[in-house]
This record gives C-alpha cells, structure tokens and sequence, in this order.
C-alpha cells in the first residue's frame, strides 16, 4: 500500500447504555495508542448529527482513510455510518464497525472492569481488521422494466394490476384455465357478504383487460434462471415453450384446502369440507336436500392434529356460513364445535354477535378431546365433549361440515427450487424477516403475497398484493439496482477450474467458463450475496471474499492476543 | 488478561447468531465476558484454517454459531459449515488438543436467551480445561495440513459422498468416510511435521526418531514431499540422502 494509514476511531458513550459499565475514555485513550491510529474521541451518541459531524470533520482534519466506530451493532447503524464517510468522500467500506454495546456493555452490566478490558480488545481487534480494509464498488445492473406474477388469484391479481398500473408490463401466470384461484370456489365473503362472483367477475375483466398485463393461461414454470433485474423464466403454456424475461418477479401461488381423508368420516358427501359446503350453498342445494342439522367441526386436522398451525381463516369463514344457513332457513340448527374461537377485530367481533342472534350455536371442546363422528341406524351423529359442563354431548347431524386448514400447494416445492428460495417449516414461502420484510424473499427481486406465505382471508391476500406490488416497482421504477459490494472474486491465475465453488454457491453467482487460459471460475457479482463459503472451499485459495478476507479474519482474531504487534511506538 | 482467565473467540454468522448475540444484549442477558466476537456472513465462510490459526494464536476455546438447519440466509452454508468444523475437529484432535475447546452451536436471531446461556456453558467448559497447552510445531503440521487440497476437497465434500454418492454412484458410510478423512488428516499431519523439521537438513533415521515415527513411514511422506516439490535432497552423507525443505510459503496461512 502506498498510501499511509491513517485510523480514526470513535468511542460512543450510548447515553449510559455504554459509558454506564464501560470506562469510555479510558478506551478512547487506549485506541489513540494503537498502531496507525492517527485520532480517538468518544462521543455522547456517535450517530447523533453532532456525532455524524465529529466523524466527517475529523475525517478532513487528520486526513482519514480507515474510520472505525465503536457503538452498537451493525446490523442497525452500519449503513448510517457508511454513509457518512462516503459523505466526508472516504469510501464506505473503508469503515469497521465495533459493537460494545450488545455484545459487550449490556451483557457484563455487573463486571465494568471486564468489560473496558473487552472493549479495548474489540477497539483493537476492529483496527487491526481496519487496517486491512479495501475501498470497494457497489455494482450497478440494468432492471428490465417488467414483473412476473406466478399465480392469478387474488392477491396476484391484485399485485399484477397494481404493477401494470404503475406504468409497468406484467406477466400474470397461472396455472389453471381461468383466473380466480380459490377465492372462485367461495360463495360470499365475510363481513360484507357480498357474492364472490361479481367480485371476482369485475376483478378479473379488469386485470384481463389491462393493456399492460398480459395473462398465460394453462401455463406452469419450467425452469428460471438469472437475478434482479435480469430474470429469464421459460414456460410451458399449453405445450408449448415460451421464453420471458422480466426484472422482478411475484410469486403467489395461494394455497389448497387440506384433504381431510380419513379424518371425521369425511366421505365428501355427508361430511365435507368449508369449500364444499360454499359450493352447495351457492347452488342453495341445502334446502334441497332438506337438511335439519348441520354441525361444523373447527380445526379438523389443524393445531396439532395433521398440520401444527392455526389456519386464522376458518374461524370467520365457519361463523359466516353458518351465519348464511341460519338466516336463509331459521329451520335448521347449526351448530360449530370449536376449541379456541377467534373473531378478531372490531368487525369481525360485532359479525360473531349477529351470528349468535342469528340462532348459531357454539359449543366449546378441549382440544384433547376433539369431536367424534359416528353413524347410528344410517344417521350421523357427532360426540362433543362440552368444555363447561364437562360430559358429551350427542348431536344429530344431516350434514357435518369440517373446517379444513390451508395448507401449501405440492408444486411449490419445485417453484422454491427453481427460484431458490425457502419454504418455511409448515413448507409455506419463507419471506425475509417476519416484521421488517414480510413481503420479501432474502433473494433480491423476488416477493411474495397471499396464502402462498400462509393462511390468510380475503382482506390481507389483496393487502400483501399492493405491498408486494409496491416493493417490486422499486427496482423497476430505478431502472438500476446496486448489489453491496461484499462478494467474492477469482485470482484467475491460482484458479485450476475444479469447479468445487460452483457447486457450492447457492445463488449460481459462481461459475466455471472457459478461458484462453483453460477452465477458470468466475463470478458474477450482481448475484453473489456474499456468504463466503466458495473461498472457505476453494481449494486452491484462490478466491477472496471481500470484506471478510482471510487477511482481514486472521488479523482481527490474532489481535485479540498479540497485544503488542498493533500497539504503536 | 489475568493468569487463569481463558480466551474466547467467537465467529459468529451475521443473520442468525450475531443477531442472537445481540438480542441476548437487548434483553440484558449477561455471560462471562471472556469471549471476543468476530462477525462473519455466514457460517459456512469460516474454514479449519482460521480457526487452527485462532488457536495457535492464544485461543482457548473457539466458538461458530450459524443459523439452524433449514434457515440459513444463504440456504445450505451451515450444512458445510458443520462439515468443515468437523474437519478442523480431526485437526485438532490428532495435534493432540482436546476438540471439545471447540464448539459448533446453531444460535437463530430470536435464541437471546438461548445464545446467552450457550456462551455461559462453554466458558464454564473451558475454564474447567484451564488454559489451553499445545506443542507449537504439532500445531503449525495440522494448520499447515488444514491447507492441503484434497483435506480441503472432503470437507466440502463430504456430505455429498455420504448422501448423494461419487461419480460412480458410490455412497460412502460415516464409518468409510471418518477412516478415510482420519487416514488422511493423520498422514497430511506426518507429512507436513517432517517438513518443518526439514528446515534444518536431517535423514530419514534421524526424523523418524525424533518425531517416534516409523523409518519406512517417514521415508514414504519425503517420497510424497518430494514429488510436490516442497523439499530436496540437501547432501549425501555416509551414503544417506538427507533433505532439507525448500521455501515454505505456497498456501500456508503461517506466515
């Protein structure tokens, strides 16, 4: 390195988050004694805008080129402090975070002697690592300005639409002959009990008619490959093979109904599911079969019994049509066994009430003791054990109904291969972070809505929609995106081109191609994520992952010990 | 540091156990406060290498916390990740240091408690050991053997061999795969201790005695070193070969 390095290290007190255990100065005092530190200060708050200020000023002052802040963690204020060096014109990866606070301050409160100690480790440590810091690019790609939406129910109607909308083309692919997905098997919605049909009918002559949104009916997904902004998805419609490419895409693939075959004598005839009871109620084949009885069971194969979820809409939909029955013949009983009911909301509470006046019975069972269905003399008769008064409770049923949780479609376990993303536990898509990227994939340019990511009713499908609609118009909106510079690169003239690399990358950002120099890996860094595992596998060591190269890791862990080697004078 | 305290190092994955680490912070969970955290993406970037390389440094006890199977930011680097801990566990056990002074733990984002707990527990372990004591020159053989290619090759590939098979199709065992990878730990390890000793010139006889090794085992690793040109033949003395190592520098991490 020609240049000279010239470190500045920043102390944070955090309030008395960390200057109430730790002795701040005392360690500000140790930095400015370290090997190539040039300044140390502590700071009330270093992310504060005096705290900003003090950084970018002392970066003009002492002419730094590495700066090191020691505070919380990186994964909150990393980007802030990034962006203050890039605004004092130092290249933002030439900043090391120390985190002294969660990692140290807040859990040694009772030991503040240890933890100055530790502090001073760590301060060393990040400087040693500092030290080692090289500027790096973050990259840029063109976005194709289109968007894929895998599946035309509700919610990917709603995204798809949303998108078009916003001046962008859209794909919108599905699998069956006609758009609707579930919700086309739905009689009336909940609370409103408008009729499914309109709704749906004017949904979809909107989306269909959209000049911007072109549908593939009858169409699966054959293979997908490339990353955000340079999607390359083959289809199979009608047999025949098409090619698309698109900058984003949206996977909303719903969900089915659980088949509950084997579960409560179901026999689709006289015991059937929610979704089958809609069917019936729409062709009002209820009174036709002069039905007297009808009992709905809750949870049938949900919370433990084939799947361990709550399905969070069968509650509402259970309610709603026995709600529906009762008011179309006050004649019949009907009533719903269920263990824990959940009618949440203002709305959804008040709907629960009408349901009562109505004339719904509900009956509560412990969820150890789930309802039984039997036959006597040709008749069905369901066992409940009544939570309150504790004995069973025979009842006469011309028809039971179950309440059936989602569960997630077969296909999506190859979609999840072919996009590489995850599928959770109960095999839903798995979205980034539960609260902070609920509409994400960790995979950039792809999203998810709907019952896809999980049961949900009407209302939050067509919510997630918009929200995923909007999160992929970003990058399409931008017409760029910029990939973080952490990815790894091949020194070509160690490479042998084993290949080990590719097979371990899981975003295929890391591939063997030939070379006028013979087979050589290579990455393409718009894909690489930045996991490091191809250069702790590369057998040649010939790949670096920046950032966190072995120099870097090796330096930062050696100093921890060898107290001497970076303590200067 | 004080006289009895031990010295932790921990790598932890950015998306799972540092996460966890810091929860355990805001929800003030306290433990020892002997461990150095050291923030790496993922799980799967740290190698036997680094972590040899930690212990050689003053580390008595090391800790990688990834994130639990099936949540891996980036899908499947635990998995290798566990096999390449695995690696550095042989490593360590044939430089004859106890391999419980490391520790592979599966810590997710919302396991404060949980990381806070584990860190407790493993500093408790390795107090008990006491400081950690290693011959420097056994120590340096397995690192250096850490770097040999085809160690490096198994680690990674391991799973694969015992779950999907070769090329042939050949599923390994977990007993045919651990006499495979301890056959070829322990004779890296051999080769490369003869090779530090190389850095003075010295016979066969003489190594061999020195390291308690076999004559015919010793004369079969210089074969080996020779033919990778890591040593040459110094001088013929009463008729004996005696070798000397050429430069030590391709691949090792050592210097």
């Amino acid at each position: 390195m020609t240049e000279s390095l010239r470190i500045g290290v920043f102390i944070c007190h955090c309030g008395t988050n960390i200057g109430g255990v730790v002795d701040v100065p005392v360690v500000a005092e140790y930095a400015s004694t370290l090997k190539n530190v040039v300044h140390a200060e502590c700071n009330l708050y270093t992310c504060s805008s005096d705290g900003l200020e003090c950084i970018k000023s002392a970066i003009q002052e002492y002419e730094l080129n590495r700066v090191v802040v020691a505070s919380c963690t990186p994964r909150t204020h990393e980007p802030l402090f990034r962006a203050t060096c890039e605004g004092a014109g130092l290249n933002s990866y030439l900043f090391e975070f120390v985190n002294i606070r969660d990692q140290c301050s807040w859990v040694h409160m009772h030991e503040p002697e240890l933890a100055t100690e530790k502090a001073k480790d760590l301060v060393r440590m990040g400087v040693a690592k500092a030290a080692l810091l090289e500027p790096l690019e973050e990259l840029s790609s063109d976005v194709i300005p289109s968007a894929v939406v895998i599946g035309a129910g509700i919610s990917g109607m709603t995204a798809a639409l949303s998108i078009a909308k916003n001046g962008f083309y859209v794909h919108l692919i599905e699998k069956e002959r006609e758009m609707g997905g579930l919700l086309s098997r739905l009689y009336k919605l909940y609370p409103t009990e408008e009729l499914v049909d309109d709704f749906l009918e004017q949904r979809i002559k909107t989306v269909g008619g959209h000049e911007r949104v072109e549908l593939h009916l009858s169409t699966s997904i054959k293979n997908i490959t490339g990353y955000v902004g340079q999607f390359k998805v083959i289809l199979d419609e009608n047999g025949a093979e098409k090619s698309i490419d698109c900058g984003v895409i949206i996977v909303a693939t719903g969900a089915k109904e659980l088949e509950p075959e084997g579960l409560y004598e179901y026999d689709g005839k006289r015991v059937i599911t929610q979704l089958q009871l809609e069917e019936k109620l729409r062709r009002d084949a209820l009174n036709v079969d002069g039905i007297k009885n009808v009992v709905m069971i809750q949870c049938a194969g949900a919370r433990g019994e084939v799947v361990r979820y709550c399905s969070k809409i069968c509650c509402m939909n259970a309610i709603k049509n026995a709600k529906l029955i009762k008011e179309a013949n006050p004649d019949i009983n009907v009533f719903i066994a269920h263990n824990e009911l959940q009618a949440y909301g203002e709305e959804y509470e008040l709907y629960y009430r009408a349901a009562k006046k109505a004339g719904v019975r509900f009956l509560r069972f412990p969820r150890e003791k789930r309802p039984k269905v039997r036959t006597s003399d040709g008749k069905l008769i369901v066992d409940v054990f009544h939570d309150r008064m504790q004995m069973n409770i025979p009842l006469d049923a011309d028809l039971v109904v179950l309440s059936v949780p989602l569960v997630q479609n077969p296909d999506a376990e190859s979609l999840s291969k072919l996009l590489k993303v995850p599928l959770g536990q109960d095999r839903f898509f798995f979205e980034a972070h539960v609260k902070l990227r609920p509409v994400d994939f960790a995979t950039d340019g792809i999203f998810l809505c709907g019952t896809a990511q999980g049961p949900k009713d009407i209302e939050e499908s067509i919510s997630q929609g918009y929200a995923a609609a909007s999160r992929a118009t970003i990058p399409l909106a931008k017409g760029y995106v910029r990939s973080a510079a952490i990815t790894s690169s091949v020194d070509e003239a160690k490479c042998v081109g084993c290949g080990i690399c590719e097979s371990v990358c899981p975003y295929g950002a890391i591939a063997v191609v030939e070379t006028e120099e013979g087979r050589r890996a290579r990455v393409t860094g718009v894909k690489c994520k930045g996991c490091g595992t191809c250069g702790s596998s590369c057998i040649k060591k010939a790949i670096e992952m920046h950032h966190f190269t072995d120099e870097q890791l090796i330096a930062q862990e050696r100093a921890a010990f060898v107290i001497e080697a970076v303590v200067s004078g | 540091m004080k006289e009895e305290e031990v010295n932790l190092i921990g790598f932890l994955c950015n998306w799972c156990s540092y996460a966890g680490a810091d929860l355990a912070g805001v929800s003030r969970f306290q433990y020892p406060s002997n461990i150095r955290i050291i923030r790496v993406m993922c799980s799967g970037r740290v190698d036997p290498e680094l972590i040899l390389d930690t212990f050689l440094h003053g580390a008595d006890g090391v800790f990688i916390g990834g994130c639990h199977f099936g949540d891996c930011h980036y899908l499947e680097g635990n998995f290798y990740a566990e096999k390449k801990i695995e690696m550095a566990k042989r490593l360590l056990k044939v430089a004859g240091v106890d391999s419980e002074r490391l520790r592979l733990e599966w810590v997710s984002a919302s396991e404060g408690e949980r990381f806070a707990a584990v860190i407790r527990a493993f500093t408790e372990e390795i107090k008990e050991m006491g400081q950690i004591k290693y011959d420097k020159e056994r120590m340096e053989a397995v690192l250096m053997a850490a770097a040999d290619y085809r160690l490096r090759i198994l680690a990674t590939k391991e799973r694969e061999l015992l779950e999907v098979g070769n090329k042939y199709g050949e599923v390994f065992t977990q007993h045919e795969m651990d006499r495979l990878l301890d056959d070829l730990v322990q004779e890296e390890y051999e080769a490369n201790r003869i090779l530090l000793k190389l850095k003075k010139p010295m016979a066969v006889k003489e190594i061999a005695s020195e390291l308690n090794l076999k004559p015919n085992v010793v004369l079969q690793r210089i074969l080996g070193l020779k033919r990778h040109e890591l040593i040459e033949i110094h001088e013929i003395r009463d008729n004996t070969p005696v070798y000397i190592a050429r430069e030590l520098s391709e691949g090792g991490l050592t210097e």
